[in-house]
């Protein structure tokens, strides 16, 4: 098998193909890099993850004299990686024998580390140290790497290089030019992911930027990833730009509710309030990255016009309701309307719904009777999926690397195994919106009202009973007799479904409005037990009532 | 533990002889201080009447530093809310107006609100902030009609900075924008 050396501790590498600072982080050894990513080609050009690199062979260690770049330097079997840490090694493991000329000169790992000590002062030769302004200050890579890595104090004495900002860089994403430090990783996303090549490098040496042609500024749907990318607070996004500091924010692993590709996200919050969403490395689910639609779709949930409590229809006018006298309303009506039909009572479930909420609504509405239906609420689809890389006429082209699916709800595979499972068949909501109905339930959670509006039937009527849950005002809450807020993607757990059926469990990073009741808790409230809900026992009752979940 | 009687050390009164009994030394005694006190420099100040002077390092009412253009000091990089031990500052930051981002001003505070009633006057925003922009200033008295009063906005805060700037109490840390002895010398000045 083949082995490497990492800081004396060899592990296996099997039959992978690795670089240096893959190999290293095998056997647990975290070597800084600004320039490389495991999704973008190599470039070897920050110089931060200098190591010494050797080999073993018939029991001698030969080093090579200068250190070179862990993520250009492939590894073999027999490879010797000495980094910077190398002081700092696990002392049970016994010392490889390097050679005494090698040694005689500088310990192991004294050449790594004194050249990443270099590397981070001419990092930084330029760099203004704005720290106290930039957005990225506590999630720098070049703060984390400068303090754990770097020295105190700078040498620099003459005057920085000071270019001028451009915010004309992008519609959605500024660029602090003074703070870049050449890196490249946005110029290669733009030019490997997207495709779309609009990011380059002007100039030379020390007056290196990154810069748009003139009139052709970086818009394309997946450009915010170039702010994740972005290892230092070069580039911004415009719409987090000052709005928190990091070190404020509570960071929860999420799934972008968007599309039916289910990204994973970082939910970014701060006292119940999402203020940006980022990827997570997912290869099941995504990959790297995450498209703009996503990143920026999170602003329905701070909106001034979501519905934060239940109203009903008085009098041809909203007026609020306390749950504690709507609810049993609610159970009376309903109970009224399938004693006398119970055909004519449809509860939708919409694909904004996790499997959790679809399961126990559904449950709680074949319990009222057997005769009710059960319909999957409509599913947007806007145009045909979004492929990348793109060439320079739009065209997707193969490999195919991120797409962007027309499908825009995170759960209707998910919805659909449940409404299988409880009655057998699946409804469509076209095929009930034509039929004169007595009673509806409308569970939405729609986070675009245009994407529901237009695919309610023009000439649809309402019926009497209908109650619609959503998040904001639609033509379906507008024909209702009583609205409930519904809650967001970010404010649910559960489990959402993606287009190639991989089950991703969500976790809630933020609290709903305080009058809001979760659509699982209202469920739960319908089917007549008591207390609190608890998300996780219903995800075992979903396992254990439908085999798609088991 | 409890004590034990070999703990207790048991003192008897002393005894008063005929001199001690007359009491008349012990009152001498003490009129000797008042009297002495009579003589002295007076240290009693009249307060209201007479204002004190407090040292330049009092940690009294904030204040928020203009610089040399008039302009509020404050980045707003939050340090001060994200030192303070009471979160009483809260701070809405904003990318700067156009005509301050000519002279490197990127972000500015939209708002900046002090509740002077949960702070505890500890200083640490003083010491956290990376601009000299918030000082506590050597104010004492303050009073307020209502809690809305004693909540201070970024312009009663500068208002502070341009009262003590004009009666010359600006704190030990800068002198009307100006660093003061207490702030360590800028590198190779």
């Amino acid at each position: 098998m083949p082995t490497v050396y990492v800081n004396d501790t060899p592990v296996e590498i099997g039959t992978k193909r690795l670089n240096c600072v893959q190999a290293a982080e095998l056997a647990g050894q975290f070597v800084p890099h600004y320039c490389y990513h495991e999704a973008l080609s190599v470039v070897a050009s920050c110089r931060m993850c200098l190591v010494e690199v050797g080999d073993l062979k018939d029991g001698k260690v030969t080093m090579q004299p200068k250190v070179l770049p862990g993520c250009q330097t492939p590894v073999k079997d027999g490879t010797v990686i000495v980094t910077g840490e190398y002081a700092k090694r696990d002392p049970a493991v016994p010392a490889l024998p390097y050679d005494p000329n090698y040694t005689k000169a500088a310990p192991p790992g004294e050449r790594a580390k004194r050249a990443q000590a270099d590397t981070l002062e001419g990092l930084l030769v330029n760099h203004p140290l704005d720290c106290p302004v930039c957005d990225k200050a506590g999630e720098c890579k070049l703060q984390d790497f400068s303090y754990k890595y770097g020295r105190s104090e700078s040498r620099m004495v003459d005057v920085k290089n000071t270019p001028p900002n451009k915010p004309q860089l992008s519609s959605t994403i500024t660029l602090f030019t003074d703070r870049c430090i050449m890196c490249t990783r946005c110029v290669r996303f733009t030019r490997e992911i997207s495709g779309t090549a609009e990011l380059q490098v002007v100039g030379r040496g020390h007056h290196e930027e990154i810069d748009v042609f003139p009139g052709r500024p970086l818009e394309n749907k997946l450009a915010g990833n170039v702010v994740d990318l972005c290892p230092v607070g070069a580039l911004g996004s415009k719409d987090f730009l000052y709005k928190q500091r990091v070190w404020y924010l509570k960071t929860v692993d999420g799934v972008c509710n968007r599309c039916s590709t289910g990204c994973s996200t970082y939910v970014d919050t701060n006292k119940d309030i999402v203020y940006r969403l980022r990827a997570r490395h997912n290869p099941a689910a995504q990959g790297h990255f995450i498209c703009d639609e996503g990143r920026y779709g999170y602003h329905h949930a701070n909106a001034a016009e979501r519905f934060v409590r239940p109203v009903a229809k008085v009098e041809g006018r909203f007026k609020p309701q306390p749950w504690s006298a709507l609810l049993p309303q609610l159970k009376a009506e309903l109970g009224a309307a399938v004693g006398a039909n119970p055909k004519g009572v449809v509860a939708v479930l919409s694909p904004f719904l996790t499997s959790e909420e679809a399961f126990l609504l559904g449950t709680a509405f074949k319990a009222l009777s057997a005769d009710v239906r059960l319909a999957l609420g409509p599913v947007p689809v806007v145009g045909t999926d979004d492929k990348y890389p793109k060439n320079v006429k739009g065209e997707p082209v193969e490999p195919v690397k991120f797409t962007i699916r027309a499908e825009k709800a995170p759960n209707r595979i998910g919805v659909e195994e449940v409404l299988k499972a409880l009655q057998g068949e699946l409804i469509p909501f076209a095929s009930v919106a034509g039929e004169s109905l007595s009673a509806m339930w409308f569970a939405g959670g729609y986070p675009e009202p245009s994407h529901l509006d237009a695919l309610i039937p023009a000439g649809w009527k309402a019926p009497a009973l209908l109650i619609a849950q959503d998040l904001l005002p639609t033509a379906m809450t507008a024909s209702a007799k009583y609205v409930l807020p519904a809650t967001t993607g970010f404010e649910k757990e559960g489990t959402f479904v993606n287009h190639s059926g991989y089950k991703q469990p969500l976790p809630r990073a933020a609290r709903p409005p305080v009058e809001t009741r979760g659509e699982l808790q209202l469920a739960h409230d319908l089917l007549g037990r008591t207390g609190l809900v608890q998300p996780a026992s219903v995800t075992k009752e979903l396992a254990a009532a439908v085999p798609y979940f088991a | 533990m409890p004590l034990t009687e070999a703990d207790v050390q048991w003192v008897e009164e002393a005894k008063l002889g005929l001199w001690e009994q007359l009491y008349i030394p012990a009152l001498v005694d003490g009129l000797k201080t008042t009297v002495g006190h009579i003589f002295k420099k007076k240290i009693t100040e009249q307060y209201p009447e007479d204002e004190p002077k407090m040292p330049a390092n009092y940690r009294g009412v904030h204040r928020l530093n203009r610089d040399e253009a008039g302009r509020v000091k404050c980045v707003a990089c939050y340090m001060c809310a994200t030192a303070c031990p009471a979160h009483c500052i809260d701070i809405v930051a904003a990318p700067a107006p156009a005509d301050w981002q000519k002279d490197g001003r990127e972000k500015y505070p939209e708002t900046f609100v002090i509740d002077e009633l949960r702070c505890i006057y500890c200083g640490m925003c003083e010491e956290a902030c990376p601009v000299d922009a918030i000082e506590l200033t050597t104010l004492y008295d303050l009073t307020g009609l209502s809690r809305e009063q004693m909540v201070f906005d970024k312009e009663k805060l500068l208002s502070v900075f341009d009262t003590t700037t004009k009666a010359g109490t600006d704190p030990v840390r800068t002198r009307s924008g100006k660093l003061g002895p207490a702030s360590e010398a800028p590198p190779g000045a």
